[in-house]
């Protein structure tokens, strides 16, 4: 019997080597850093224990731009995504011939590199002296005028870094729904049928709760993985983008720790500690709301 | 008489409107398939135009006459991207393996072997995977800088190793293997490990080849990690070096050349995901996350 039990230990040692160092210790060891007031990492010293930290990133007015960046990006990629992505759900559970090739394509974003997909937006939104880009072509074409989407006005930034976002957020979306959507059994539709029930109330009332579940599910995802946007910003607008004015939590967090600005990872913890609390109350309300709406 | 022909009118009526439904269906979802595809013809165009067609372009053209090679010449040339992309082929396949081998061990260990304490190890590993990686990436920033492990393999792949989600894929996989399996293997005094190899593994094969595919593209698109720990190109993975080549590149701004630098890193995953498309797809909609 001692023999054994060990050996179930013995199995998980790696696991627990891992995550142990690069997983436990650093849990603990962020609360202890985002509290030391003037850690410096060269010397590994700190003369105080306090708030300090949480005050000045509060006061960073880096930190208050990318914590709007980071909520207007939230609100509008959020509902846009799930949205877009459960109208083309619904329209791929409606072409059954297709689907698995409009699935397929609709699936490429996923396996694609952030920062290089990123650049083929950027080179399709800038304006540069030599040409306008393809994106103010179309703009023209409407009788518009042709603005910098990279280096231009903030609106505009923003603009393409929603776009982007949904463009990479989709696919997961997609797949998600129309598993769903598939799941749901025919005879509630044949029956609603038989009943000449029309289509938006077969949606509303046999559907929507039907995948409520899901919905849910991606609602939650959808904000946490908004909330940590970064790579996406990096990758259309460079690695600076407190000068951009497109930073972003996580981004400033990064910024905090390493780079020009970078050596002070008291600063990052505290900033990474509000983006976790921020996250968390957001998920128990998104919790809360979904045990009222959502229908198991 | 008449009223067979009002039936007639109606099923006519009623298959026409399906087809007006779905065609409008047919060319919303085509829209959004051109919006998918689309960046991807902008970047191979992009980077068969010559450089200097690319740049007389005031307007863009959708198309060219006369594609040329030489921009792929000059992103292997004047920029190191193959040390780029044999730095990302290390990084991904010793990451990998490692984390298959922790997990593939781990997960034996919940679904399989009794010992105590087992259950609340395995709660304490599934709260795991609730810890965003932002929180726990600074401390180990500090960790590998504090160990002289800047700019090595080593501090890359270290801390990519661990993902509590693939234990428990793998664990709940597992545990789908009969019982008896096990006994009788017992009774035929086969040791625990040689029951993982040759029995369980072989079994649970499907899982196993999805985990190494979704964690095979998570290294090769890795970007914060590398970037946070890297800051000699020599140690760069494909995402540092194509933003090296965005903002320091090939001395002049050269986009048809860059393009064929993103060509050249995102083929390797365009290719893995048109041979396992299936399998990727029904690994990502068990449980892959990603925005």
């Amino acid at each position: 019997m001692e023999n054994r039990s060990m050996k179930g230990w013995l199995y998980l040692l790696p696991a627990i080597l891992f995550l142990g160092v690069f997983m436990v210790y650093p849990l603990i060891d962020v609360f202890i850093y985002s509290f030391e007031e003037g850690y410096n990492s060269a010397s590994q010293t700190y003369f105080g224990v306090g708030t300090y930290n949480y005050s000045y990133v509060l006061h960073d007015p880096y930190f208050l731009q990318a914590v709007k960046n980071t909520l207007i990006l939230v609100a509008i990629t959020v509902p846009v995504s799930t949205g877009l992505s459960l109208l083309i759900s619904l329209g791929l559970s409606n072409i059954p011939k297709l689907r698995n090739l409009f699935q397929t394509v609709y699936f490429l974003p996923y396996v694609t590199n952030t920062l290089a997909v990123g650049l083929v937006f950027m080179i399709l939104f800038r304006k540069t002296p030599y040409t306008d880009g393809l994106a103010n072509l179309v703009i023209n074409f409407f009788g518009g005028e042709s603005i910098d989407f990279i280096d231009g006005p903030y609106w505009a930034k923003m603009f393409v870094l929603c776009l982007y976002t949904v463009w990479v957020v989709m696919p997961f979306k997609i797949l998600v729904l129309t598993s769903a959507l598939a799941s749901v059994n025919e005879t509630y539709y044949k029956a609603a049928r038989v009943d000449g029930t029309s289509r938006s109330r077969i949606f509303f009332r046999i559907t929507l709760p039907l995948i409520s579940p899901t919905m849910f599910y991606l609602i939650i995802t959808g904000f946490i993985g908004a909330f940590k946007a970064y790579s996406d910003a990096v990758a259309l607008f460079g690695t600076n983008l407190n000068a951009a004015e497109m930073n972003t939590i996580v981004g400033y967090v990064y910024d905090m720790l390493y780079g020009d600005s970078g050596g002070y990872p008291s600063f990052a913890s505290a900033a990474a500690i509000i983006l976790f609390v921020i996250v968390l109350t957001i998920t128990c309300i998104n919790l809360l709301v979904s045990k009222k709406h959502v229908h198991y | 008489m008449g009223k067979s022909m009002d039936f007639e009118k109606i099923e006519r009526g009623a298959r026409r409107s399906e087809r007006v439904r779905n065609t409008i269906i047919y060319v919303l979802l085509g829209i959004w398939a051109l919006v998918v595809l689309f960046p991807f013809y902008w970047m191979v165009l992009s980077s068969v135009k010559s450089y200097s067609a690319y740049n007389a372009e005031y307007i863009p053209q959708l198309f060219t006459l006369s594609p040329t090679l030489q921009n792929y010449a000059d992103a292997f040339t004047a920029v190191p991207l193959a040390k780029y992309f044999l730095n990302t082929l290390i990084f991904t396949v010793i990451t990998t393996a490692v984390m298959m081998i922790v997990t593939v061990l781990a997960a034996f260990a919940f679904a399989r072997l009794d010992f105590p304490g087992k259950n609340i190890a395995f709660v304490i590993f599934l709260s795991l995977m609730m810890i965003p990686n932002e929180l726990v990436i600074i401390t180990n920033f500090v960790t590998i800088t504090n160990l002289d492990l800047r700019n090595t393999f080593l501090g890359l792949i270290l801390p990519s190793i661990t993902s509590v989600f693939y234990i428990y894929l793998l664990k709940e996989n597992f545990a789908q293997v009969p019982d008896e399996l096990y006994y009788a293997a017992k009774v035929d005094a086969t040791s625990d490990f040689k029951y993982l190899w040759k029995v369980m593994i072989p079994i649970c094969r499907p899982t196993l080849v999805t985990i190494t595919i979704l964690k095979v593209i998570e290294c090769w698109n890795s970007y914060v990690w590398p970037r946070l720990i890297t800051d000699d190109p020599n140690y760069y993975l494909v995402s540092n070096g194509i933003q090296e080549i965005r903002e320091n590149g090939f001395g002049r701004e050269n986009i048809p050349a860059m393009m064929s630098a993103v060509v050249v890193i995102s083929v390797p995953l365009i290719l893995l995901f048109l041979i396992f498309h299936k399998k990727i797809m029904a690994g990502v909609a068990r449980g892959g996350t990603k925005g």
